[in-house]
């Protein structure tokens, strides 16, 4: 044993350094997130070189160069089209939408009578959202206002008639109210129907699992399209001479049958997934065909597909559009129908309502695809397999 | 069932017949059955009445009448305003199927570019993906339609200001122009070559298959596939002097001159179905990618396969498996919604068949046409992608 020597052995702790450059901070962000690899480092250039390509004229177009105010076309149209703006301008008319978004709202109702809609549309809202926030009370109640009891005083106040209101006819309806009114009705009648489809299909008797299936593969395979031309055509053919609906009324039996029958596959689906022990259990219970469906099976199915159910009402939100091939106008056909006003008829004129329309839809869609995200966290039980 | 086990054969009929499940199973199809049959009955004999009433003769006849109108693409078969309806209709389905199939395969490839860019490790990639996928979902497809088609290809410039884009192609606002193939003498030899070609490589993969499986050696499969279905083609051009010539578009002082033309009605419906429905086939590729298991992937890489190796022997097909179903949803979609196409103005089946309606009358015939092309359509399209599913499907025990 020797004398050690220990005087290179450290006393006291070093002071912890901060880490280098390339691994803290935004160096560390980029270096990850854009350049791991050579390929990504590529990636991100020519995604750069895209975006600087694409962006600035697509901003340009959007805001700067964009007309937001004018009595008419002039503002829109360069001079040799007419105009006032320099020749080789290219903007986004916004005032052709500034000037018609009554009209793009409401479509050719009385303006006399515009309080009417904007009363349901209030009323709509002020139930709507109290039954999309999780942690507001009555929401049985509100559920039941809303899907029973609005409708009925809507419909009142939108067609009229009664109670001194004057009678609007469905054919001056237009705009973002037919879109609504017919993505409410079809929203509202498709998932009862399709329920109840689902559970045909699923059922053990062989007469009502074939009507089912008949109906829901009949109607799956043709476009919707040809549904509201067959409501269009078909139904004045199929009822007793003398009868007629209305032409809404025809829209929107085919825009809530064809949406039922896709609502039936995505219900069916979450019924398959439910483990065979649940309907076990619930027979062992002695309970009932539609106890244990009502109180067991579509409580845990229904939730399973949220996802599936919503992504049914955008598909139905989106399709409302098609009611203009039938003529109807809707917000994209009252949009479209604007497009010939020789008042505002200019190159850019098409393309800025066409994007106002899309941003509208996109703003509907996009919020309930959120809000479905969100209700199925809160809903997450952690039984998911 | 239990009350008979106890005392059996002796209260069986003091059971009332409404409380035994069986009877009220029967009972309640009956009664469905009885209303559907009533309805039915009340619906045909409302419409033969309505049929006499209006005077209008039923029956598939009028096919065979002069149609008198003109369709604006037609490009397999020859059609005039002469033709009969009949032909009218063909030139419609063929017309759907065209942009179905073009769409379909569009939409595949920038689904499946666009679903693997949002599982991509570069933020950037994933973030523009995922606006592309969040902006075309949530817009009807309608409306991108007419985005394109009176949005972005009617305001482009006039035929004497085409624009001039590579490979010798045209743009203007009556369409994109391409240089057309002209087959020459003994041109049909390079057909025959390429499906040869198709057949061989088949052959060739299967004994590929057959020899690795017994003897370990792989074959450069692919490479050879290649060369085969490229190779025996250009070989056959070659043996017969090269007989295809290209006819250029040439701008002209008023009109583009030679070459063909596609007209903006289908690039437009062509358009917005290919980006419309590659958004949904992106997330289906992406939950599809997601949903194979990390451990897969990580057991593929401890066995010593690299990450090329791993993603094509061990995620893609498993992924498939999960992709597949949905997939063929989506191209259901498609193809229903190339129905759409009467709001551009392509002559497809629907916009004939309104057509027809609109000189005939005949609305029953045409919507019992439009539902058993349709319907056999999606028939068809599940029962290939049933046949795929089940080829690709997980052989269990």
């Amino acid at each position: 044993m020797t004398d050690t020597n220990i005087s290179f052995v450290r006393q006291e702790m070093l002071q912890g350094q901060t880490p280098p450059l390339g691994e803290r901070g935004i160096v560390r962000w980029v270096r990850i997130n854009l350049l791991a690899t050579p390929i990504d480092a590529v990636l991100t250039i020519l995604a750069l070189l895209a975006l600087a390509w694409f962006l600035p004229p697509l901003i340009n177009w959007l805001f700067i160069q964009a007309s937001w105010v004018g009595p008419d076309r002039s503002v829109c149209a360069t001079v040799a089209q007419g105009g006032l703006q320099p020749d080789g301008w290219s903007g986004a008319c916004w005032a052709f939408v500034n000037a018609k978004f009554s009209q793009f709202m409401y479509g050719p109702y009385p303006i006399d009578q515009l309080w009417r809609v904007n009363l349901v549309g209030i009323m709509f809202v002020a139930l709507l959202v109290p039954l999309l926030m999780p942690k507001a009370p009555y929401k049985i109640p509100n559920a039941i206002v809303f899907f029973f009891v609005f409708p009925i005083i809507a419909f009142f106040l939108l067609v009229g008639g009664w109670f001194g209101l004057p009678y609007v006819e469905t054919s001056v309806w237009g705009g973002l109210l037919v879109t609504l009114v017919i993505s409410f009705v079809g929203i509202s009648v498709s998932l009862p129907l399709g329920i109840a489809l689902a559970l045909g299909r699923r059922s053990k008797m062989p007469v009502i699992k074939m009507l089912c299936v008949i109906f829901i593969e009949m109607v799956r395979g043709i476009p919707l399209v040809t549904v509201l031309f067959m409501a269009s055509y078909m139904l004045p053919l199929f009822l007793p001479p003398g009868v007629s609906f209305d032409k809404f009324l025809r829209a929107l039996i085919g825009v809530a049958l064809f949406a039922s029958a896709y609502m039936a596959e995505v219900v069916r689906g979450g019924l398959q997934a439910i483990p065979k022990g649940q309907y076990e259990g619930a027979d062992s219970l002695g309970l009932g065909y539609w106890q244990k469906t009502g109180l067991i099976i579509l409580p845990q199915a229904l939730k399973l597909v949220i996802p599936g159910i919503v992504n049914t009402f955008i598909g139905l939100f989106k399709d409302t559009s098609l009611v203009s091939i039938i003529s109807m106008f809707d917000l994209l056909g009252t949009v479209r129908q604007h497009f010939n006003d020789p008042n505002w008829a200019s190159p850019q004129t098409p393309i800025s309502g066409l994007v106002f329309a899309g941003f509208i839809f996109w703003i509907f869609c996009f919020g309930m695809s959120r809000y479905s995200i969100f209700m199925e966290n809160r809903l997450d039980t952690g039984h998911k397999r | 069932m239990a009350s008979q086990d106890i005392s059996p054969g002796t209260d069986g009929g003091k059971v009332s017949l409404l409380n035994d499940p069986r009877f009220r199973g029967y009972l309640f199809q009956a009664l469905a059955l009885l209303v559907i049959v009533v309805l039915g009955y009340w619906i045909v004999n409302n419409t033969i009445a309505n049929l006499q009433r209006a005077r209008l003769a039923t029956g598939f006849g009028f096919l065979d009448g002069r149609a008198g109108f003109d369709i604006s693409s037609s490009p397999y078969l020859s059609y005039s305003s002469d033709s009969t309806f009949a032909k009218a209709l063909l030139v419609g389905i063929l017309n759907t199927l065209t942009v179905a199939i073009a769409g379909i395969i569009t939409a595949t490839i920038i689904g499946f570019i666009i679903g693997i860019g949002r599982l991509s490790h570069n933020w950037l990639i994933r973030k523009i993906c995922t606006v592309y996928v969040e902006l075309f979902r949530n817009i009807p497809p309608l409306l991108v339609i007419f985005f394109w088609y009176s949005g972005v290809l009617a305001v482009l410039p006039q035929a004497r200001q085409s624009i001039a884009m590579p490979f010798g192609t045209y743009l203007n606002n009556r369409g994109f122009y391409i240089p057309s193939l002209i087959m020459g003498e003994g041109a049909w030899l390079a057909g025959v070559a390429f499906l040869l070609g198709i057949v061989t490589a088949f052959l060739v993969r299967r004994w590929a298959r057959k020899r690795q499986m017994a003897t370990g050696q792989p074959f450069p499969v692919v490479l050879t596939s290649i060369a085969l279905i490229l190779g025996l083609p250009l070989l056959a051009l070659a043996i017969k002097g090269f007989p295809l010539t290209w006819d250029y578009p040439i701008l002209g002082a008023f009109n583009l001159k030679g070459g063909s033309q596609v007209g903006p009605e289908f690039i437009s419906l062509y358009l917005a179905l290919s980006f419309y429905t590659a958004s949904f086939i992106a997330e289906i590729v992406r939950a599809g990618i997601r949903g194979v298991g990390k451990g897969q992937s990580e057991a593929a890489h401890a066995l010593g396969l690299r990450s090329g190796a791993t993603t094509r022997l061990v995620v893609v097909p498993q992924a498939m498996r999960i992709i597949t179903p949905p997939l063929a949803s989506q191209y259901l979609n498609l193809t229903k919604n190339s129905s759409l196409a009467i709001a551009a103005g392509y002559p497809d089946l629907f916009a004939v068949g309104g057509t027809i309606l609109n000189q005939t009358g005949r609305s029953l015939e045409v919507v019992v046409i439009f539902m058993i092309v349709y319907l056999s359509l999606s028939v068809l399209t599940s029962l290939f992608m049933n046949w795929y599913n089940a080829k690709m499907a997980l052989v269990e025990r």
